[in-house]
């Protein structure tokens, strides 16, 4: 939005444009972010009472702790484990949709089978997985009837394990979409051509293919960092509440009233979030890749 | 007054069949019927307080919010019916409710208040004190709240007790005040005391001690509560149960006394003690019946719900003994929101007296919570389910749940005992600590470790 010296039809309508998400915007981000960033300047009395004023005591206080470096090491850790899981996963259901999947019809249909499950909502999804891997679920059940093992194995659930299991099983979908959007893209004929040419097809794989999905990737990557890095409620019910993680703890910090340093986690995470997006971003140019 | 209900209580394990007649007196007479016709009955001109007519009252709307346990929409059903007008409750958890009264207080009418939560509404100035003239039955109120004693037995103060958070000096004060004065900041409406779960046939003995949760026989089988402001006065009575320390106030914790229970219970998890930690009801029930756990903090309910799956639970009664043990009471009452006044504010009134009538209190009898004035609940359950639920004696038939579902056999005892067996050994109650703020630091310590 350059200010124009002359205002002319064009910038009106550029303006037009733009209208409804400033709309929606303005209101639902940029004014709630506001109240939260001056509140994480504020200082508190310890009962929910807010006093107006400019202190970075509580930044200096969340910085300081060594529980913020291990809530973002645990987080950091969900996020890496998911991102990768999703990653290959959401990478081999596109490959074999656009490439595998002759009929594109038949690849749409495929397609759209794969967002069935996630017609439900994300917390069935989750709960689900409970009577399947418990002490007494099927699968220790059937560990068990088998004679494979003597004992339920108990680090199926309510474990870091069942939380990756539970972020992958909700989030490959947004790893598969973009994937196969940018996938579905690439040329059919630059492929043929490096067949002719004498390529090996883990050459094609490397040299084609995944180049020309890294805006895919990347913009998969962000909605799955993204999601994870903000969520607290999977960690709470997969892990038993033996897990925590970044938004968990200042979830709890305002159930005790502490809106500042509440506030001020919330500011260092987003920091955090925007620092990690802007890194992919800069690795990988979506709008040019989108735009090709 | 006060030792009228003290006498129905002393006087009752002898037995129940003394009740009906004793109760059947006028004025039993007078609040049943005030009970019934609600707004319309003639007690209410007696005691000089205005008069709704249904007309204007049809159109009033309160909003009653707090947790699921204690605001409960069958009960809120009945109110508008027998009072006339709409009554609406909504279900939010501990934290976001607090956070509701205190940042719109306003979307508020009767906030759901514990103890320490009055505290903090009062202090905030989001809560009005209440009148206590205009509570019908607040003479009948037990002791435990409006004096902190019953049946000559003074009720401990570790953490924040009902009568502490009972009364403020002027309906405005910002500040709970000590002693008995003319405003309440909250009126109590169901309690109960908490203690520990298990199941009877995997623990393989009677559990009345909390440091068996702590025990290494149950490693990997014992769960306890995740809600750091209580969780940590379960895991203080296990460890002072186990000898490793004596507090000043479990309800109070210094930061070193923090520390030793946030760092015992870090070894702990270490070790790999804890199967999980539980936050809602639900959590509690589902570790227990699945088999998760075998021994875990509870709630009475709850135990209740994993008998009714017909796996073995019991619901430990962990009497005081040596200076150690006792449950952890915790007391729901109703706050008077401040921007309520003229016929909101009176309809508001009516609607703690209804919730005093016994109606409610019967109600929340049948899951195993007591009312604050069991006098007028016992109208309202039969001499069995008063027998079994208040008495401690064995079931003379079989015992329903609120909604007729059988629950408990006949000839079963309540877990725990009688009422004053089980109030009488409450040794801390729910609060929030002035050290709330660290504390919440190093449970998330425990949770990350």
């Amino acid at each position: 939005m350059q200010p124009n010296p002359n205002p002319s039809r064009a910038n009106l309508a550029g303006w037009l444009y733009v209208s409804p998400l400033v709309l929606v915007l303005v209101p639902f981000f940029v004014a709630p972010i506001l109240v939260v960033l001056a509140a994480s300047f504020f200082a508190t009395d310890g009962f929910g009472g807010l006093t107006p004023g400019f202190t970075f005591s509580n930044y200096i206080e969340v910085l300081n702790a060594a529980l913020t470096f291990k809530l973002y090491l645990a987080t950091m850790k969900f996020t890496m484990l998911t991102w990768v899981f999703t990653l290959i996963i959401g990478f081999c259901v596109a490959y074999f949709l656009v490439f595998h999947v002759r009929n594109q019809l038949l690849a749409i249909g495929l397609f759209l089978l794969c967002t069935v499950p996630f017609w439900t909502s994300n917390i069935i999804r989750m709960i689900s997985w409970i009577p399947l891997l418990g002490k007494e679920g099927l699968i220790n059940q059937a560990l068990l009837a088998t004679g494979i093992i003597r004992q339920p194995l108990e680090v199926l659930l309510f474990s870091d394990l069942a939380v990756v299991i539970a972020y992958v099983h909700q989030l490959t979908i947004f790893m598969i979409v973009p994937i196969f959007n940018s996938m579905a893209r690439i040329d059919k004929k630059l492929i043929e051509a490096a067949i002719d040419t004498g390529a090996s097809r883990l050459d094609i794989m490397r040299l084609i293919v995944v180049p020309m999905s890294k805006s895919g990737i990347a913009l998969g990557t962000i909605f799955v960092v993204s999601i994870v890095m903000g969520d607290f409620f999977v960690v709470k019910v997969m892990s038993g509440g033996g897990s925590a993680s970044v938004v968990s703890a200042f979830y709890e910090d305002v159930g005790v009233l502490q809106y500042p340093t509440a506030a001020a986690s919330a500011v260092l995470l987003t920091l955090v979030l925007v620092a990690i997006v802007s890194l992919i971003l800069r690795t990988v140019d979506i709008r040019q890749e989108i735009t090709r | 007054m006060s030792d009228e209900a003290k006498g129905t209580f002393t006087s009752d394990p002898a037995g129940t069949e003394a009740g009906p007649a004793k109760k059947l007196s006028r004025r039993t007479l007078l609040k049943g019927a005030a009970a019934v016709a609600g707004a319309a009955a003639g007690s209410d001109a007696i005691r000089g307080f205005p008069t709704i007519w249904a007309q204007e009252i049809k159109d009033i709307e309160l909003r009653h919010v707090g947790v699921s346990y204690s605001v409960v929409k069958a009960i809120g059903d009945q109110a508008a019916k027998d009072l006339g007008f709409k009554v609406t409750m909504q279900n939010l958890d501990t934290s976001a409710a607090i956070n509701r009264f205190i940042s719109q207080p306003n979307t508020v009418d009767i906030a759901d208040l514990e103890g320490w939560q009055a505290k903090l509404a009062a202090k905030r100035g989001v809560i009005q004190g209440i009148e206590v003239k205009k509570i019908k039955e607040f003479d009948n109120i037990l002791p435990i709240f409006t004096k902190g004693e019953i049946d000559g037995h003074k009720i401990p103060r570790q953490g924040i007790s009902p009568y502490e958070a009972m009364y403020i000096s002027r309906p405005d004060a910002t500040d709970l005040h000590e002693g008995v004065t003319e405003w309440a900041t909250f009126l109590p409406q169901v309690y109960n005391a908490d203690s520990i779960g298990y199941r009877p046939d995997l623990v393989g003995h009677e559990v009345t001690e909390w440091k068996d949760l702590i025990d290494p026989k149950f490693k990997g089988k014992a769960a306890i509560l995740d809600v750091p402001a209580i969780g940590i006065m379960d895991a203080a009575l296990c460890f002072e149960s186990a000898g490793l320390i004596k507090y000043g106030n479990k309800g109070n914790m210094t930061k070193e006394e923090i520390d030793f229970t946030c760092n015992k219970l870090i070894e702990l998890k270490k070790q790999g003690q804890f199967r999980a930690t539980w936050t809602t009801f639900d959590q509690s029930v589902q570790l227990m019946a699945a088999g998760e756990v075998v021994i875990q903090s509870m709630w009475s309910p709850a135990v209740a719900a994993v008998r009714v799956k017909e796996i073995p639970c019991v619901y430990a009664p962990v009497n005081v003994k040596n200076g150690k043990e006792g449950y952890r009471g915790w007391c729901n009452g109703m706050g008077l929101m401040k921007h309520l006044s003229g016929k909101k504010l009176d309809a508001a009134y009516e609607y703690l007296n209804w919730y005093l009538s016994g109606w409610q209190g019967g109600f929340v009898a049948r899951y195993g919570y007591y009312s604050p004035v069991p006098s007028t609940a016992k109208k309202f359950l039969t001499p069995a389910e008063w027998a079994f639920w208040y008495v401690g004696l064995p079931a003379p038939e079989v015992v329903n749940d609120p909604y007729g579902v059988p629950m408990e056999k006949a000839g079963t005892k309540r877990d725990g005992g009688s009422f004053l067996d089980r109030v009488k050994n409450i040794s801390c109650w729910n609060t929030l600590m002035d050290e709330a703020a660290y504390m919440n630091k190093r449970w998330n310590d425990f949770k990350v470790a």
